[in-house]
């Protein structure tokens, strides 16, 4: 199964509230995906020189212990940086720094190899765990997240093991990042296709092949409706995929909607979820426009 | 009449439905107006009685399943498979349906006042279902019997491997499936379906319809078509 969620606020003066507003999305989500659960929060973006990634330390020996302030000083020793730490509790942290990404990402995998690289870009934090939406949204403070949007995701794994690395959402590059309700029936050729290209896969998971694929086309110069148009034609099996940028939220289903989505629209949010149920609680919810997103149709909407 | 209201944000939904299952002498005549249903599964699956339901908002997977007598209105959307199995009654869902509504239903009547998603009553048995809208693709797929009314336009691949079931279009028809065909409206077809569409309260012409049925090239072996059908 899986459950998927996403929550857009169009007014400036609500996104103090999108973690309360999400998490009730999250848990009503639960019965369909109960062994791990995650997000992407996109906040206002970092000025254009400076980046930020999310690591989860889950995988280490010593877990939530994990010594962040050590990797991140021995990170601005070597590559004379001045980046800030900020540690969400719970396995998880984000460094903030000036300049790329990458050299970044390369010093902390080889200072400490069981570190989870989850997300990196000017806007994007990212969140995933094993545990039930409630346990995970608990342990990361979900109910305090800030930001104009989120895509969120509750796991019941089908095509590949309950790990923390292979819970969703998934992310590719800088500022993107998807997640699934379904399953892909070609996700090794996408594979086949794409590495040879240089292209980095860390998990065995079906997601990964389509956000890898979109990811790529998007550095390719392609506009995220030409990206999804091209992943209707390489991406075979079922489907609802929601995915983030810093400005967008987008969805789109396969040719059967063998996977659920509906939407609910107001003067203040979009909020997109698997079911009905996870959107029965947003305010004004009564007076929303609520409507079942059509199969291969593109639907994007902007921050 | 006697009402009764479950608010389901108070009460559970197990107790709705076993009070809705029991006796259909004892619940013969009664309303039942449900309140927060909050896209909930289930709600009132396998009513056994001429009871009326109300449902006040979102219902969610198979509202009025297995239906029998009952009169269930839902004042919202339905999820995946409203009414599938429906026995006898009728279920009418003010707003949207989702997929598979009406699922392989043998008696009784659905209304659904906007659109439908795909696999509208596929495998129908019996059943009358009326969309006010359009329905998605594969709707109708291997409908053995009853009649589907489309007021809108019906997706690809309507009525495939259709068997006796027949399906009345006002709108346009992306594409018809294996041995669907389109055939002329009879007097039968006018009158049955003028009937249909008053008790489904909506107001448009029978003779404003195409009927699709089934060509029947399929219903037999044909060894000489070197397995082509």
């Amino acid at each position: 199964m899986c459950g998927i969620v996403g929550l857009l606020l169009k007014k400036p003066q609500l996104r103090s509230q999108l973690g309360e507003l999400m998490v009730p999305m999250l848990i009503g989500m639960t019965e369909r995906g109960p062994d791990s659960a995650g997000l992407a929060v996109f906040t206002d973006p970092l000025a254009e020189t400076e980046r930020k990634i999310s690591v989860y330390s889950g995988l280490t020996d010593e877990g939530a212990q994990y010594d962040w302030a050590k990797l991140v000083g021995a990170l601005n020793e070597a590559l004379h940086l001045s980046a800030k730490l900020t540690v969400k509790g719970g396995n998880h942290a984000v460094i903030t720094f000036t300049g790329a990404a990458a050299p970044v990402q390369a010093f902390v995998k080889a200072h400490s190899p069981k570190l989870h690289l989850l997300s990196a870009g000017r806007s994007i934090e990212l969140y995933k765990d094993i545990g039930t939406p409630a346990e995970v949204a608990a342990r990361y403070r979900f109910g305090q997240l800030t930001g104009s949007h989120l895509v969120g995701h509750t796991r019941m794994a089908t095509e590949s093991a309950v790990t923390p690395d292979r819970a969703h959402p998934f992310t590719a590059g800088e500022d993107f990042c998807l997640v699934h309700n379904g399953s892909l029936s070609n996700p090794n050729g996408i594979r086949r296709m794409l590495e040879p290209r240089g292209i980095h896969f860390e998990t065995d998971n079906d997601t990964e092949a389509a956000c890898r694929f979109l990811e790529w086309r998007l550095r390719e110069g392609d506009t995220l409706e030409n990206a999804l148009q091209k992943g209707f034609e390489a991406l075979d099996g079922f489907f609802t995929f929601l995915m983030g940028t810093p400005t967008e939220l987008a969805l789109i289903r396969d040719p059967f909607a063998c996977k659920p989505a509906v939407v609910a629209e107001t003067d203040d949010y979009v909020a997109i979820a698997s079911e009905f149920r996870s959107l029965a609680h947003l305010p004004d919810v009564k007076h929303a426009k609520v409507f079942e997103p059509a199969p291969e149709e593109m639907y994007v909407w902007k921050v | 009449m006697e009402g009764l209201t479950f608010d389901l944000a108070k009460t559970g939904l197990r107790e709705l439905n076993q009070y809705l299952h029991g006796s259909a002498e004892s619940l013969a005549g009664k309303e039942v107006l449900v309140t927060n249903p909050d896209g909930a599964h289930n709600i009132a699956v396998g009513c056994n009685a001429p009871v009326k339901v109300t449902i006040d908002g979102h219902a969610g997977y198979y509202a009025g399943g297995m239906n029998q007598l009952a009169e269930i209105t839902i004042h919202g959307s339905a999820s995946t498979g409203v009414a599938e199995n429906m026995m006898s009654g009728k279920v009418h869902v003010k707003g949207f349906a989702s997929n598979g509504a009406g699922a392989s239903a043998h008696g009784g009547l659905l209304v659904i006042d906007g659109d439908a998603g795909l696999r509208c009553g596929i495998s129908l048995k019996g059943a009358d279902i009326v969309v006010g809208g359009s329905v998605g693709s594969f709707s109708g797929f291997m409908a053995q019997a009853g009649r589907m009314v489309v007021c809108g336009n019906a997706g690809d691949a309507l009525g495939d491997s259709l068997y006796e079931a027949v399906i009345y279009v006002k709108g346009t028809i992306a594409s018809l499936g294996a041995d669907a065909r389109l055939e002329e409206m009879t007097d039968a077809d006018l009158t049955g379906l003028g009937e249909l569409l008053q008790q489904a309260g909506l107001d448009h012409d029978p003779a404003s319809f195409k009927r699709v049925a089934s060509a029947r090239s399929l219903y037999h072996w044909n060894a000489d078509a070197n397995q082509e059908y």
